[in-house]
C-alpha cells in the first residue's frame, strides 16, 4: 500500500493511495497562493497600477521590466495570475481510477487533471461539492476571463533569472509548471465526470474495495472518505470540522478500527477560537460603520459567508446598523445564496426542522427580503446605481489579486475610516495586501476556521484509535513562529507518519488475509470434526477461481468415468491436474496402529 | 401562655396525635417549637406542663405502636428535650417513665421510625435540649445513649452525623463542667466516666485505620477545642497529642482536611499554651508531610495566627508560595534562584503536583493564589512581602494561559499545554494581579503588568467573566499608577497607556456580547469618576470615539447595557464629556437631547434597570447642581417628579424620592446634624425664604408625589416618604408665619382626598396645593404612628402564637371537609 503525495499545502491536498490493485487519488487542491507573486487585475483601469516602475537588476539591466512591477519595495509579475498545480511527474495520472472529493475547496485543480493527464476514470462527490465547487470555479474563470491581459511572462520564470530575484520570487517553488487559469469549457467536461454520491453511500471499486462517503461537518456535503476491503480498512480525513455551524455534523463513529488514517485539512490558525473571532469581527465592522467607514470583506462565495450573515442578522439591529446597506458581489453570488437554501438534507438538524416551518433554512432571505442585503454579479451594472456609502461590502477573491474586490481596495484604501477584514485564512493577509501599499484604510485580520484544532484531534484520534495515522510534515511540530507550543502539533502513539510534497510513502501496513467465498454445494460436502470445544475443523479439496478480484472456492471437479479411450484422453485435456484427490489425513496418529503398519508393509 | 392558646392547645395536641391528620407543612411544627421555647426560656416547663396536661398526653400517645408521622415523633423528641431542659421538669418526666420510654431502648430507636433520618435527628437534638443538668447525664449513662450516638457519627444522613459529634462534645464538656462541688481533676484518670467514655472512643477511632473514624474522632475535637476553652481542654489535648502526631507517619495522612482543621482550632483556642504542647513541632511536622493542596490551607491558618513562632509562619509562607515558585523555576529563562523562594526554589513534589493533571493543577494554583489574595490585606501578612516575584508570577501565569509566554525548559512548555485557554486561572490571576496593585512593585514590572492587560483585554478569545476582571484589574492597577508629584494628573506612561486603552474600549463597547458591552460600560463610569476632571484624560477620551459610542448604547436591546449606558452618559455629562454635535450651529443642543434622551428612556423603557439609572443619575445631577437642571430646576424636578410617580417600580418611585429629598434640602438647607460637636444652624429660619421654597416646592408637586407614595403598597417607598415628610414638618414647625387654622376649607379637602387616597382610590389629584395648607394637613397627620406602623414586619399581625395555633387547626379542619366532600 502506497502513497503518492502530489500536493504539499496542508490543507489543499491531492494524494494518490494505492490500495489492492485500485488506484484512488484523495482530493485534487489548488494551491492558489502562487498568484500573490502577481500584480491584482483591475476591473477599472487603475493609473497607480499601471504606472508601478519596472524592477531592474541590480546591475541596472532593465531586459525584466516590461514583467516585473516594483510597488513599496515588493516585486510582482505583470501578467495574467498563474496557479501551481499539484504534482503531476510522480505518478502517471492516467492510470488513476478514481477521484474522491471531500470539500469543494479541494476540487479547484480538478480540470488540470481530468482534463490534461489522460484520465480516464471516475470523480465522486456529494451534488452540493459539486454545485458549490461549480460556482467558485465559475466565479475564478470569470474573474480572470473579464480582465484580458495582453502579455504572458515567462521570461522571469528562466532558472538562471529566477536566481537573481529579490524574495518571495526567488523562493517560489516549480514555477515552470505554474499553469493559467483553466476555460469555462474544461470546467464543464471535468464536472461531467463527476459521479453524485450521498453520505454513508457504498461504491464498490472493481470488486476489489469499497469506498464510503462520511458527513466532516465543514462545509455543505463535506466529506470523509472510508476506503476498505474486507479486511483493512483506510480512513481519509479532510477538512472536518466538530463545531455547530450550518453543516451535517461531522460522523465519527464510522471512523473507528482504521488500521491507516490519512489526516489533512486542519484549521489554519490553530491559535485563533472562531466564536472569538466572529465576536471580533462583528465589532470591527460595527465600529467602523458607526464612523462612517466602509466595510470591504473578501471572500469566497460560499462557506464562512453564510456563518458571518447569520451572525450579522442577529447583530446588526442590537448594533443599531439597520440601515446599513450589505452587498454580496460574485458572478456567481445570487446562485449560491439560493443553493445553500435547496440543499436541507445536507445541512444540520436545527437547519433541516426549518424546513418544515415557513422560513428558509439560513436568514439571509430575510436580509435579502427587507432590502438590507443586496447581492450582485458584478460591480457594474445595476450595483454602481444602487451604490450607497457606508456600507459592508462581501466579494472576492480573498487574495486581493482578482476580482471585483481589487477595485473596492483601490476605492477605499486611502481613508483611514474604511477598514479591510480578512475572514478566509487562506492567504497571508500582509501579502495580499503588498500591492496595495501605501494604505491608509484600516486592515484586520480575524480569520475564522473552523476546520479541526489539535485539541479536537487529539480527542478524535483517542476516540477512533486508528492503528497508523499518516499526515503532513506541517503537523508533526509546532508552527515555527511558537515552536514552544507542543500543543500545536499531532500527539499520537505510534507518532504519525508525515509526508511532504512529491514524496512516497509505503504505508506501514502490510495484508494479510483475503475473503474468500465457498460455494454452497461445497460447503454441503464438508464434514467438520470437532477438534476442540467450540472449534471443528473439516478438510476442504477445491478449486479456486479468481475474477474481477473476488476469489470463490468451487468444487472440483469430478473425476472422469472411465469410460472410451478417446473420451477419456479428452477429458484429462480439458481439466488437467484433475487426479482423484485422496483424502487427507488429521489428527493424531494412532502409534501403535501405524508401527505394526509400517512393519508390515516394509517387511 | 395566653388563655386563648390554653384552650386551642388540646385541639391540636389531638390533631398531633391522630396519625390519619397529617401535618403537611412542617415549617408549623418548627415554629411551634420555638414558640414553647420562648414560652419555657421565660417561666417553668413543670408548671407549662401541670397546666396544659394534653402536651404530656401527646408525648405519651407518641410511643404507642402506630403509624405516626416520623415529623410528628420527631417534634415529640424535641419538645421533650425542651422541656426535659428545667431539672425539675426533667424530674417530673422522669418519675412518669417518659423519658427512658422516649429516648432509651424501647423508644423509637429500636422501631421502624428509627428509619427515617428526621426521627434520629429528633432524637439528638432531643438530647442537646434536655443535656443541661447533672441529672441528664446519669440519664444518658443509664440508658446508654452515648454507645448510640458514637455509632450515629457514622450516620448516612449528614445532618444526623453532624449533629451527633456536636452532642458528644457537649456531654463532654457538660461532664467535665461536673456537679457542684468544685472543677474537675485536671488528672485525666480522675475525670467523670462519662468524659471517660468519651475520650476513650476518641481515643479508639485515632488508632482505627478506617479512615471515616478518624475524621469523625478529628471533627469531635475540633469543635471541642472551637467551642470550650477551659483548662481540662489542655489536659486532653496533651493526652491525645501523640495519637494525633502518629497520623502524620502514615502514608498518606487520613482524613487530612479534618487534621488540618484540628490543628488550626487547637492553635487558636485560648485555653492553651502551644508552646508547651508541642504544637509548633506537630503544625511543622504536617506542614511537610501534607500534599500540597492539603497544606496550603494549614499554611494559610498559620499565617493568620497572631503568636506563632517566626520560622514556623516561614515555613508555612514557603508552603504557600511553592506553587508559584515552580511556576516561575518552570519558566524562567536563564538557571538562577526565581526570586520567591531561595532554598526551596525547585520543589519536585509541588511539580509533580503541578504537571500530571489539569485538574491537579488549576486546583492547586488557584487555590494558591486566592489563599495569597486573602493574606495581602492582613495586619500580619509576611514581612518583607516578596511583591516582585508575586507579580512575576501573575503576569507569568496569564501569558502561560493565553499561550503567549515563551518557556524554555520542558517543564514549562507542559504547564503551558495545561493553562493554555484555562478560563478558571485566568480569573483568579486577574483577581490577585488586581490585589497586588495595593503595592507598587518594579516599572519594568510594571510596564509588563499594564502589557499583559492590555493583552487580555484585546484578545478576542477572553470569555466575558475574564474580561470582566481584566477591566476591573486594570482599573486598580490605573489607580496606583504614580502621580507626578504636587499634580493629581495621571503620569505620562499612564497616558500612554490610556490611548492604547481606549481604542480597545472602543471595540469592547461594539461588541456582539452584551456582558461585554456591559463591562465596558462599568469600566468607563469607574474611570470618568475617577479622572473626568483631569486634562490628560480628558483629552485623550475626547480625542477617540468612545463618548459617541456611548452615547448609541443608550439604545442597546440589552436592558443592563442601556442602564450602565445610561451611568456612563450621565457620568461623562457631569464631566463636560459628552461630545458636541458636528454643526457649530448648535452649541449645547448635544446637553439638552441627553437630557430630552434620559427622560425618554424614564417615560418609556419597559424594563426597570434602565429607568432606575437614569433616577440615579438625575439625583446625582441635582446633587452636582448640572449645568442642564440648573437652568430650570423647579421644571426638571416637576417633569422627573411626574413620571417617576407612575412608575411601576418601586425602586424608581423610591429613587423619586431621594430626588425629592435633594430637592428639598436645597430649598430648606440639610437636615440637622445628630453630631453632637456640630455647629447648629439657627433654630428658627427665617420665614420669608421658607415660604418661598414652600412654594417652589409646591409648584414642583412634590407633595403630591410625596402623599401619593405615603400611601404606596411597597413599604420602602412609604417609609422613604414617610421620613421626607417628617423632615419636612420639622424644618417648618418652627416658622411662625405660616401658622394657618386648620379649619380651613381647603385642609379639609385635602385631608379628605388623602383618606380616599389611603383607601386605595388614587385617581383624584390634590391640585394646586398652597404651602399654608401643606404645612397644616403635614401637622395633623399621625406620621409618627405611620412611621411606626411601617417598621414592623409586614406579617407582624399574623405571627402570633395564637394565630399559628389557629392555622394549624385550621390547616387540618380544611382538609377534614374535602375528606368529607369526597363521599
Amino acid at each position: 500500500m502506497k502513497l503518492y503525495c502530489l500536493s504539499g499545502h496542508p490543507t489543499l491536498p491531492c494524494n494518490v493511495l494505492k490500495f489492492k490493485s485500485t488506484t484512488i487519488m484523495l482530493d485534487c487542491g489548488l494551491d492558489m497562493t502562487s498568484t500573490l507573486n502577481f500584480l491584482p487585475l483591475p476591473l477599472v483601469q487603475s493609473p497607480r497600477l499601471s504606472n508601478l516602475p519596472g524592477w531592474s537588476l541590480k546591475d541596472g539591466s532593465a531586459f525584466l521590466d516590461k514583467e516585473l512591477k516594483e510597488c513599496s519595495g515588493h516585486v510582482f509579475v505583470d501578467s495574467v495570475p498563474e496557479f501551481c498545480l499539484p504534482e503531476t511527474e510522480l505518478i502517471d495520472l492516467s492510470t488513476v481510477d478514481v477521484i474522491l472529493i471531500s470539500n469543494y475547496h479541494c476540487m479547484m485543480a480538478l480540470p488540470y487533471i481530468t482534463e490534461h493527464t489522460g484520465f480516464t476514470g471516475t470523480v465522486y462527490a456529494t451534488e452540493p461539492t459539486v454545485q458549490i465547487g461549480r460556482l467558485l470555479m465559475e466565479e475564478l474563470v470569470n474573474f480572470i476571463e473579464r480582465v484580458p491581459k495582453a502579455q504572458s511572462a515567462s521570461l522571469w520564470k528562466n532558472k538562471d533569472i529566477q536566481r537573481l530575484l529579490p524574495s518571495p520570487l526567488k523562493d517560489a517553488v516549480e514555477v515552470s509548471t505554474w499553469r493559467r487559469c483553466y476555460t469555462m469549457q474544461e470546467v464543464n467536461s471535468a464536472l461531467s465526470k463527476i459521479q453524485l454520491v450521498g453520505y454513508s453511500q457504498k461504491i464498490e471499486l472493481f470488486g476489489a474495495v469499497q469506498v464510503t462517503p462520511l458527513s466532516s461537518g465543514y462545509a455543505l456535503g463535506s466529506s470523509n472518505w472510508i476506503i476498505q476491503s474486507h479486511y483493512e480498512k483506510v480512513s481519509y480525513v479532510s477538512g472536518s470540522s466538530l463545531l455547530t455551524t450550518h453543516p451535517q455534523p461531522m460522523d465519527q463513529a464510522s471512523l473507528k478500527n482504521s488500521d491507516v488514517l490519512i489526516l489533512t485539512g486542519l484549521t489554519q490558525i490553530p491559535t485563533a477560537n472562531p466564536d472569538g473571532m466572529v465576536g471580533e469581527f462583528c465589532s470591527n465592522l460595527a465600529l467602523t460603520v458607526r464612523n462612517g467607514g466602509n466595510v470591504l470583506v473578501p471572500c469566497y462565495p460560499s462557506g464562512v459567508i453564510y456563518d458571518l450573515l447569520e451572525c450579522l442578522y442577529q447583530y446588526i439591529d442590537s448594533a443599531g446598523l439597520s440601515n446599513i446597506p450589505f452587498y454580496f458581489i460574485s458572478p456567481v453570488a445570487n446562485s449560491s445564496l439560493e443553493f445553500s437554501q435547496i440543499f436541507a438534507e445536507w445541512l444540520c438538524h436545527n437547519k433541516q426542522t426549518k424546513v418544515y416551518l415557513p422560513e428558509p433554512p439560513f436568514p439571509h432571505a430575510e436580509l435579502i427580503q427587507t432590502n438590507k442585503l443586496k447581492h450582485y454579479p458584478s460591480l457594474h451594472g445595476d450595483f454602481s446605481s444602487d451604490f450607497r456609502q457606508p456600507c459592508v461590502v462581501f466579494t472576492g477573491h480573498p487574495s486581493l489579486r482578482f476580482g471585483d474586490v481589487v477595485h473596492f481596495m483601490e476605492l477605499w484604501g486611502k481613508s483611514s475610516l474604511n477598514t479591510v477584514i480578512f475572514t478566509e485564512p487562506d492567504f497571508s493577509y500582509l501579502e495580499a495586501l503588498a500591492p496595495y501599499q501605501p494604505l491608509a484604510m484600516k486592515c484586520i485580520y480575524c480569520p475564522i476556521d473552523t476546520r479541526l484544532n489539535f485539541i479536537q484531534v487529539s480527542k478524535l484520534l483517542k476516540e477512533v484509535q486508528p492503528l497508523h495515522v499518516v499526515c503532513p510534515e506541517q503537523y508533526t511540530q509546532p508552527p515555527p513562529a511558537q515552536s514552544h507550543r507542543m500543543d500545536l502539533m499531532i500527539d499520537c502513539q505510534p507518532p504519525a507518519m508525515s509526508y511532504r510534497r512529491a514524496e512516497v510513502l509505503a504505508l506501514p501496513f502490510k495484508r494479510r488475509y483475503e475473503k474468500i467465498e465457498i460455494m454452497p454445494e461445497l460447503a454441503d460436502a464438508l464434514v467438520p470434526m470437532e477438534i476442540k470445544p467450540g472449534i471443528s475443523l473439516a478438510t476442504v479439496s477445491a478449486v479456486l477461481h479468481t475474477k474481477d478480484n473476488k476469489h470463490v472456492l468451487q468444487p472440483p471437479p469430478r473425476p472422469a468415468q472411465p469410460s472410451g479411450g478417446k473420451k477419456r484422453k479428452r477429458a484429462s485435456e480439458d481439466i488437467p491436474d484433475c487426479k482423484v484427490l485422496k483424502p487427507l489425513l488429521s489428527g493424531s496418529i494412532p502409534v501403535e496402529q501405524f508401527v505394526q503398519t509400517l512393519e508390515k508393509e516394509i517387511l | 401562655m395566653d388563655p386563648e392558646c390554653s384552650q386551642l392547645l388540646p385541639a391540636l395536641c389531638a390533631v398531633l396525635a391522630d396519625p390519619r391528620q397529617p401535618m403537611v407543612d412542617d415549617t408549623c411544627l418548627e415554629k411551634l417549637l420555638d414558640w414553647f421555647k420562648t414560652i419555657t426560656e421565660a417561666g417553668s416547663s413543670l408548671l407549662l406542663l401541670q397546666e396544659n396536661p394534653c402536651l404530656v398526653e401527646l408525648l405519651c400517645h407518641v410511643l404507642k405502636p402506630q403509624d405516626l408521622s416520623s415529623r410528628v415523633l420527631s417534634f415529640s423528641l424535641r419538645l421533650t428535650g425542651v422541656f426535659a431542659a428545667q431539672e425539675d421538669c426533667f424530674q417530673y418526666l422522669q418519675q412518669g417513665e417518659l423519658l427512658p420510654r422516649l429516648f432509651g431502648e424501647a423508644g423509637p430507636l429500636g422501631g421502624a421510625a428509627w428509619t427515617a433520618p428526621t426521627v434520629r435527628s429528633g432524637w439528638i437534638q432531643g438530647l442537646r435540649s434536655l443535656a443541661q443538668h447533672p441529672s441528664a447525664l446519669h440519664f444518658l449513662a443509664d440508658c446508654g445513649a452515648v454507645d448510640t450516638i458514637f455509632s450515629l457519627q457514622g450516620d448516612s444522613s449528614l445532618f444526623v452525623a453532624s449533629a451527633a459529634g456536636q452532642l458528644l462534645v457537649h456531654i463532654l464538656s457538660l461532664s467535665m463542667r461536673g456537679p457542684a462541688e468544685g472543677p474537675p481533676s485536671l488528672q485525666a484518670d480522675d475525670w467523670p466516666p462519662c468524659a471517660q467514655k468519651i475520650v476513650g472512643h476518641i481515643e479508639e477511632s485515632l488508632r482505627s485505620t478506617a479512615t471515616p473514624q478518624i475524621t469523625q474522632a478529628l471533627n469531635v475535637l475540633t469543635t471541642t477545642f472551637s467551642h470550650c476553652h477551659d483548662p481540662w481542654t489542655q489536659v486532653l489535648w496533651v493526652q491525645l497529642h501523640p495519637l494525633v502526631a502518629a497520623l502524620l507517619q502514615k502514608d498518606p495522612v487520613p482524613a487530612a482536611h479534618s487534621l488540618v482543621d484540628l490543628l488550626l482550632s487547637v492553635a487558636r483556642s485560648p485555653g492553651l499554651s502551644s508552646s508547651s504542647c508541642g504544637l509548633w513541632e506537630t503544625l511543622a511536622q504536617t506542614l511537610s508531610h501534607l500534599s500540597p493542596t492539603q497544606a496550603g490551607l494549614l499554611a494559610l491558618g498559620i499565617l493568620k495566627l497572631q503568636d506563632c513562632p517566626q520560622a514556623l509562619r516561614a515555613q508555612a509562607f514557603a508552603v504557600l508560595l511553592q506553587p508559584l515558585a515552580c511556576v516561575l523555576q518552570a519558566t524562567a529563562q536563564g538557571p538562577g534562584p526565581s526570586g520567591l523562594l531561595d532554598s526551596t526554589a525547585a520543589d519536585s513534589v509541588t511539580a509533580d503536583m503541578l504537571l500530571p493533571s489539569k485538574a491537579a493543577c488549576v486546583g492547586l494554583l488557584c487555590q494558591t493564589l486566592a489563599h495569597l489574595e486573602l493574606l495581602l490585606p492582613l495586619p500580619q501578612r509576611p514581612c518583607p512581602w516578596p511583591q516582585a516575584p508575586l507579580l512575576g508570577a501573575a503576569v507569568t501565569l496569564l501569558q502561560l494561559c493565553r499561550g503567549s509566554g515563551s518557556p524554555a525548559s520542558d517543564a514549562g512548555r507542559q504547564l503551558c499545554a495545561l493553562l493554555l485557554g484555562c478560563v478558571r486561572v485566568q480569573r483568579a490571576a486577574l483577581d490577585f494581579l488586581g490585589t497586588l496593585s495595593q503595592e507598587t512593585g518594579p516599572p519594568e514590572l510594571v510596564t509588563q503588568v499594564f502589557a499583559v492587560l492590555l493583552e487580555y483585554l484585546r484578545s478576542p478569545d477572553s470569555s466575558p467573566t475574564v474580561l470582566k476582571k481584566a477591566f476591573q484589574a486594570t482599573f486598580r492597577w490605573l489607580l496606583s499608577s504614580p502621580r507626578t508629584p504636587g499634580c493629581s494628573d495621571l503620569d505620562s506612561h499612564t497616558l500612554l497607556f490610556l490611548r492604547e486603552l481606549l481604542p480597545v474600549l472602543q471595540k469592547r463597547l461594539c461588541s456582539p456580547c452584551w456582558e461585554v458591552r456591559d463591562s465596558g460600560l462599568e469600566f468607563l463610569t469607574q474611570m470618568t469618576r475617577r479622572w473626568g476632571g483631569q486634562a490628560g484624560f480628558r483629552h485623550a477620551l475626547l480625542a477617540s470615539e468612545v463618548p459617541r459610542l456611548t452615547e448609541q448604547l443608550l439604545r442597546d436591546p440589552e436592558s443592563y447595557v442601556r442602564a450602565s449606558a445610561v451611568t456612563a452618559m450621565g457620568q461623562l455629562s457631569s464631566q463636560g464629556l459628552c461630545v458636541p454635535p458636528a454643526g457649530p450651529e448648535h452649541p449645547g443642543s448635544q446637553q439638552k437631547s441627553l437630557l430630552g434622551e434620559l427622560l425618554h428612556i424614564l417615560s418609556t423603557d419597559s424594563e426597570g434597570f434602565p429607568r432606575r439609572a437614569v433616577m440615579q443619575v438625575f439625583t446625582q445631577w441635582l446633587r452636582d447642581s448640572h449645568a442642564d437642571v440648573v437652568g430650570d430646576t423647579e421644571q426638571f424636578v416637576a417633569g422627573v417628579l411626574q413620571v417617576a410617580g407612575q412608575d411601576l417600580d418601586w425602586e424608581v418611585r423610591a429613587q423619586g424620592l431621594e430626588l425629592a429629598l435633594v430637592f428639598l434640602e436645597q430649598m430648606l438647607g440639610p437636615p440637622r446634624s445628630h453630631c453632637p460637636y456640630a455647629v447648629t444652624p439657627p433654630v428658627a429660619a427665617p420665614a420669608g425664604p421658607l415660604t418661598q421654597a414652600l412654594q417652589s416646592l409646591c409648584r414642583v408637586r412634590l407633595f403630591e408625589f410625596a402623599f401619593r407614595a405615603l400611601f404606596d403598597c411597597d413599604r420602602p417607598v412609604a417609609q422613604k416618604s414617610c421620613d421626607l415628610l417628617l423632615l419636612l414638618r420639622a424644618k417648618t414647625a418652627s416658622s411662625s408665619s405660616l401658622q394657618e387654622p386648620r379649619s380651613s376649607p381647603d385642609v379639609a379637602s385635602v385631608e379628605a382626598a388623602l383618606q380616599r387616597w389611603r383607601a386605595g382610590d388614587q385617581a383624584q389629584p390634590l391640585g394646586d396645593l398652597e404651602p399654608e395648607v401643606v404645612l397644616a394637613v403635614l401637622r395633623s397627620m399621625d406620621l409618627e404612628g405611620l412611621r411606626g406602623a411601617l417598621a414592623e414586619s409586614s406579617d407582624h399581625v399574623e405571627k402570633s402564637p395564637q394565630s399559628l395555633l389557629q392555622d394549624m387547626l385550621a390547616t387540618v379542619g380544611i382538609l377534614g371537609e374535602n375528606e368529607a366532600d369526597c363521599y
